[in-house]
């Protein structure tokens, strides 16, 4: 009795919330390194459990039964849904799932703010609560419909390429939305009799923002998207720690807005993309410039055969593999996995050269061929295979276009010019696995196709890769 | 709390912020932003200290889905994270002795 007194004293209960912000802290610091990061996450989980169940403890909190049974509804129903998703989801589908979880968060937000708008106004409600809890709920919706779009984008459920407005009537459109937004919040915050039907307003206003501002975005540059969404839904929870003067969901929130940030800085950096390029809207306006230049090249792509490929690969001394998002489509990472250790036993050098952002995001294909048991020590970054190419006799380019486009470096007027890529066109020979012609995630044409020393492989990228490491064993 | 610890917490907290992140390698990006992800449905503590005030049909749906959503963003989030984390790991001890190396 004693004890379940001292369990719901505030005292007890910010002491836990103390420790849960501090494992977490502690936990993301981890993060940051590949030896650490495990443990950090666990850690980090740790004190997120702590901080909910100390707010279950607090007194008062199980006042009438019906309480109890809805927060385990809720959590019922999210665990039956979280859990599933998170354990059955493709390594491939990754930026799409975490759009999801990010847009889940900022949902909660929105509703959150909504039923403290109807609870809370009128007399006794301080007007910092209320102008936080407004913030909270413009970017909690805002995130949540981005992330929407975001997730659809990735899934292919809605188009990956921008979908815009003609002209300046985006941006127009945009802006007057937002300011619609921000004068509701002016309104309410002054004082008004309808308060219900303007916080609702509110959130629709700000939903409609979410949406356009997420859909003129090219698929490309999804990934930067989410992470600043999931700035935003950080920033708005550490708002809503504000207004319900909780210091475990202030700090939490803060340190996700401001890493967030950091992060989409990172993000776009390893793009060669900024910011603000990438939210006033996709690839889409910039392309018309460069085509004439690649145009100008085509029609003379050499197609090759599996034989070939493998007698061309059995015969080198150093194989370079430049993977891509196409491999991870084709689910092909295994079989590449298989024909690194068949060109092997036959005494060939094989290494794999890694992007920044090969996949969708920066870091996604060290998971995916993680995944299919790559050994780390064939891995190289780009900055350490680019002077490596020059002595290597064959590149096998699979399922990656853009980021080996030398457009990036001979073209000023490419609208990937400037982008840091892996320079296979200084190898010996290049051969590419492709699906067909069709250019990149950025829709863009690559000269590298056209160059005397490329050749063609052309299909699915598993059944391809298969193919070539049969013949390499039958050799 | 007052007004000013609040803000207090909330500007100290930014500085944390910007200092874990100041040097991630690309590689971890993905999972970085995945467990940053989790740690926001922090939300959840929210929809939980107002279920018990709250009364009404629509306030307690929109409740029961807030703490979904959060369930969801928390527990998602996490096990998400775990899985690509693990992936790492098994690669993790070469890893340690090319740092001693370059160190």
């Amino acid at each position: 009795m004693i004890a379940t007194v001292f369990l719901q004293t505030t005292n007890f209960i910010d002491a836990a919330y103390i420790v849960a912000f501090g494992l977490m802290i502690y936990g993301m610091t981890g993060l940051t390194g590949p030896r650490t990061a495990v443990r950090g996450n666990k850690i980090a989980a740790t004190g997120m459990a702590i901080a909910v169940i100390a707010t279950l403890l607090r007194k008062g909190e199980f006042h009438g039964s019906s309480t109890v049974w809805l927060i385990i509804l809720g959590v019922a129903i999210g665990t039956a849904i979280g859990v599933p998703a998170a354990r059955r989801v493709h390594m491939t589908a990754m930026p799409q799932m975490v759009a999801l979880f990010n847009g889940v968060g900022g949902g909660a937000v929105a509703l959150i703010a909504w039923v403290e708008f109807r609870h809370h106004f009128g007399a006794d409600w301080p007007l910092r609560s209320e102008i936080f809890e407004l913030f909270g709920a413009i970017v909690g919706s805002i995130s949540f419909w981005g992330s929407n779009i975001a997730f659809g984008k990735l899934q292919g459920i809605i188009p990956g390429r921008p979908i815009k407005l003609p002209g300046a009537a985006q941006s127009i459109l945009n802006l007057g939305l937002f300011l619609v937004t921000v004068a509701a919040a002016i309104v309410l915050c002054a004082g008004t009799h309808s308060q219900a039907l303007f916080i609702l307003g509110i959130l629709v206003a700000a939903g409609i923002l979410g949406n356009m501002v997420v859909l003129p975005i090219g698929g490309a540059d999804m990934p930067v998207v989410i992470s600043l969404l999931n700035a935003f839904t950080g920033l708005s929870a550490a708002a809503t720690g504000v207004a319900l003067s909780n210091p475990v969901m202030i700090v939490a929130g803060m340190i996700v807005g401001a890493s967030g940030t950091i992060l989409t800085n990172l993000m776009a950096k390893a793009m060669n993309r900024s910011v603000p390029a990438i939210v006033a809207g996709g690839f889409g306006g910039e392309v018309a410039a460069p085509v004439g230049a690649a145009g100008e090249t085509g029609g003379t792509v050499r197609s090759t055969s599996a034989q070939d490929v493998a007698i061309q690969l059995s015969y080198a001394r150093l194989v370079v593999i430049a993977p891509g998002y196409g491999m991870a489509v084709a689910q092909a990472q295994h079989a590449v996995r298989e024909l690194e250790r068949a060109l092997e036993a036959k005494g060939v050098e094989v290494k794999y050269a890694i992007h920044p952002v090969a996949g969708r995001m920066p870091g996604h294909m060290n998971v995916l061929l993680a995944e299919a048991d790559v050994p780390y020590d064939l891995l190289r970054e780009m900055d350490d295979i680019n002077p490596e190419f020059s002595r290597t006799d064959v590149v096998l380019v699979i399922g990656a276009n853009d980021v080996t486009n030398p457009a990036a470096k001979n073209e000023p007027g490419s609208p990937i010019y400037g982008m840091p890529i892996l320079e296979v066109d200084h190898a010996k020979a290049v051969i590419v696995l492709k699906r067909s012609m069709a250019s990149g995630f950025a829709g863009i044409d690559n000269p590298l196709f056209y160059e005397e020393k490329t050749s063609m492989l052309f299909g699915d990228a598993k059944a391809s890769v298969s193919e070539v490491t049969a013949e390499v064993q039958a050799l | 709390m007052g007004i000013i610890t609040e803000l207090a917490i909330l500007v100290l907290a930014a500085f944390v912020g910007f200092e874990v992140i100041s040097k991630v390698p690309n590689t971890l990006h993905t999972p970085l932003m995945s467990g940053t992800n989790a740690i926001h449905g922090i939300v959840i503590l929210g929809g939980l200290l107002l279920m018990h005030e709250s009364s009404g049909l629509l306030e307690h749906v929109l409740l029961v889905i807030a703490v979904m959503f959060g369930t969801i963003n928390v527990i998602g989030g996490f096990l998400v994270t775990d899985r690509m984390l693990e992936m790492f790991k098994a690669k993790d001890p070469p890893k340690a002795e090319d740092e001693e190396q370059g160190a």
